[in-house]
């Protein structure tokens, strides 16, 4: 793993030069759905600050606008209100800067491992041929797939897509990265060994990481800060700071500390699902029975 | 262990023939497919001969020239030159029509699925054009184009070129957005999402839509060609080679056409699966 730093490191990194690259601000961001006459709010008046060099984990009710989060911060939309910033500047489209670890996966299946990982550099020629290839078997080791660059995507298992969608985001060196639920659909062995896995990767390189998920052991075991997000339409509900220890070991989640944090998150979240319950009874006899 | 790879490596390295061969007819589905083949022959030919075999000829399959007597009448034409030229004269027609079908159908296709207004303003017209049958377009084009052959290569033109056009707009309509937006966040360019995410992603589309686009032309042009293929520009084709013997009341001939037209259309759909999958490596890795 030692050895494999140095890759990561290149001279003409930006993102790890100064580590207090890599902060978003949202500020009172809001974000809506559908046409004039049904809208449907996704997102209300969110401010949320991601530290950079720290691994912020979103959690929140399924359905409460995470992805709709993700797509804003990466670029893929545009919000209603509010704006939101990269280092002080506004974001205005997709960039290299910002990478999305997707759900499921998005390794493009007509290209093999190798061709995914290098496609982004290989766009925008930035590296000599050599050096690129050099980078790229680096990054492909280092996640394990040495053997395998050279398999498409359908080839792999679930477990191995997810390390080269992982490589394929790292070699483009972003400022912050953004994992939109990454192991769901992974059973809960190969998540639990990709947890690890990533945990290692982020503990190595500590680049600004946003990361998005549904499963609160997860949140807890990876966070250095927890966002707790409302039902929909979302709205910042805690920030909870995680302090355990780094490195991280798998045990930790069995610790008194992560157990108080567990069921301070799930305080919240349980609030939440009983208001969202309210609410739906509400409705139900307001519409006269 | 070791000596059992080693052992079972040499094999394979040393015999690739006979591995080829092992693979090809050691297989029982091939046989499978023989003896399906054969049984229904021997039921063809009893069935045929049965007024002769039982004093009572089978519902349909009694008025039917057995096997043995097309296989009589194909030896005798495969030696006359008018067979074969029959076979190129539609084959021909076939790769003209499709291939021109290709050449306007893929871009249209893809630039139906890509650009929103040129979508608005020619599939409306396309939809209403799209399910007249191809058989339809046969008097108008024989009116419009100056010569037989032009537009028989026209009908078999629009016989491939709808179901070519639907199914390149279809596959690319439905990649996966998070291919584009992967892409996208990389920095590709919309050129670079044309040429590196929709046309590969759309290549399994465009091929299906061959295969079935292959099929119809078929179709088409045996039709064609007994419409228009009797008259005084003597066009023949294989089509026109039922006609003639359906004319001439030569059964087994028939048979013959019919049968030669059945081959011809598996080999054409056959080289079409086989560049698909040379194309899409991806597509077969198990």
């Amino acid at each position: 793993m030692q050895e494999a730093i140095d890759i990561m490191d290149f001279p003409d990194s930006t993102a790890g030069a100064d580590a207090i690259s890599g902060r978003v601000d949202l500020k009172s961001v809001s974000k809506a759905y559908g046409e004039e006459w049904e809208r449907q709010e996704v997102i209300t008046n969110l401010n949320l600050e991601i530290t950079p060099g720290a691994l912020t984990v979103v959690v929140g009710p399924s359905g409460c606008g995470k992805t709709t989060l993700v797509n804003l911060i990466a670029g893929f939309e545009t919000p209603d209100s509010g704006e939101i910033l990269l280092d002080g500047r506004a974001i205005t489209g997709p960039s290299k800067d910002r990478m999305v670890v997707f759900q499921e996966t998005a390794l493009i299946p007509w290209q093999t491992a190798y061709e995914n990982v290098v496609f982004g550099p290989k766009l925008r020629g930035e590296l000599a041929r050599d050096a690129l290839r050099q980078k790229a078997e680096g990054l492909l080791a280092k996640v394990g797939l040495a053997e395998f660059m050279h398999k498409y995507p359908l080839q792999l298992s679930g477990g191995m897509q997810r390390r080269a969608e992982l490589a394929r985001a790292l070699i483009n060196q972003p400022q912050i990265m953004i994992m939109d639920e990454p192991f769901r659909g992974l059973d809960a062995m190969s998540r639990g060994l990709m947890q690890e896995f990533f945990l290692r990767l982020f503990e190595e390189n500590q680049r600004t990481n946003l990361f998005v998920t549904s499963e609160i052991d997860e949140a807890i075991f990876l966070a250095d800060r927890l966002v707790v997000l409302s039902n929909r339409p979302a709205k910042l509900r805690a920030i909870i700071d995680i302090h355990l220890p780094r490195p991280r070991r798998y045990q930790m989640l069995s610790s008194p500390e992560a157990f108080r944090y567990k069921r301070q998150a799930l305080e919240i979240l349980h609030q939440e699902a009983m208001r969202s319950f309210r609410g739906s009874q509400a409705v139900y006899s307001a519409s006269g029975r | 262990m070791a000596g059992v790879a080693q052992v079972s490596r040499r094999m394979t390295v040393a015999n690739p023939r006979r591995s080829f061969l092992r693979k090809t007819f050691g297989k029982s589905e091939l046989w499978r497919g023989v003896i399906a083949i054969v049984v229904f022959l021997c039921f063809w030919e009893i069935g045929a001969r049965s007024e002769k075999l039982f004093g009572y000829a089978f519902p349909y399959f009694g008025l039917l020239p057995p096997p043995t007597d097309v296989a009589l009448a194909w030896s005798k034409v495969l030696v006359k030159w008018g067979y074969w030229e029959s076979w190129y004269q539609s084959f021909q027609r076939v790769l003209l029509g499709f291939i021109a079908a290709q050449i306007v159908g893929i871009p249209f296709g893809l630039l139906l699925a890509v650009n929103r207004y040129f979508r608005e303003i020619f599939f409306p017209p396309f939809e209403v054009l799209r399910p007249i049958p191809p058989l339809a377009w046969v008097p108008a084009s024989l009116i419009f184009w100056p010569t037989n052959e032009l537009s028989i290569a026209f009908v078999t033109f629009l016989g491939a070129f709808f179901t070519i056009v639907i199914n390149v707009l279809g596959g690319a309509r439905t990649i996966d957005v998070r291919f584009l937006r992967a892409a996208q966040s990389m920095g590709a360019s919309q050129w670079d999402l044309f040429w590196r995410i929709v046309l590969p992603g759309t290549l399994p589309s465009i091929f299906t839509g061959a295969a079935v686009g292959m099929g119809i032309t078929w179709e088409v042009v045996v039709a064609a060609e007994m419409i228009s293929g009797g008259g005084t520009q003597g066009s023949g084709g294989l089509g026109f080679f039922i006609w003639n013997s359906y004319m001439g009341g030569s059964l087994p001939q028939i048979v013959v056409g019919m049968i030669s037209i059945g081959i011809a259309g598996y080999l054409s759909s056959s080289a079409i699966r086989m560049i698909g999958n040379r194309a899409m490596p991806w597509r077969h890795l198990f």
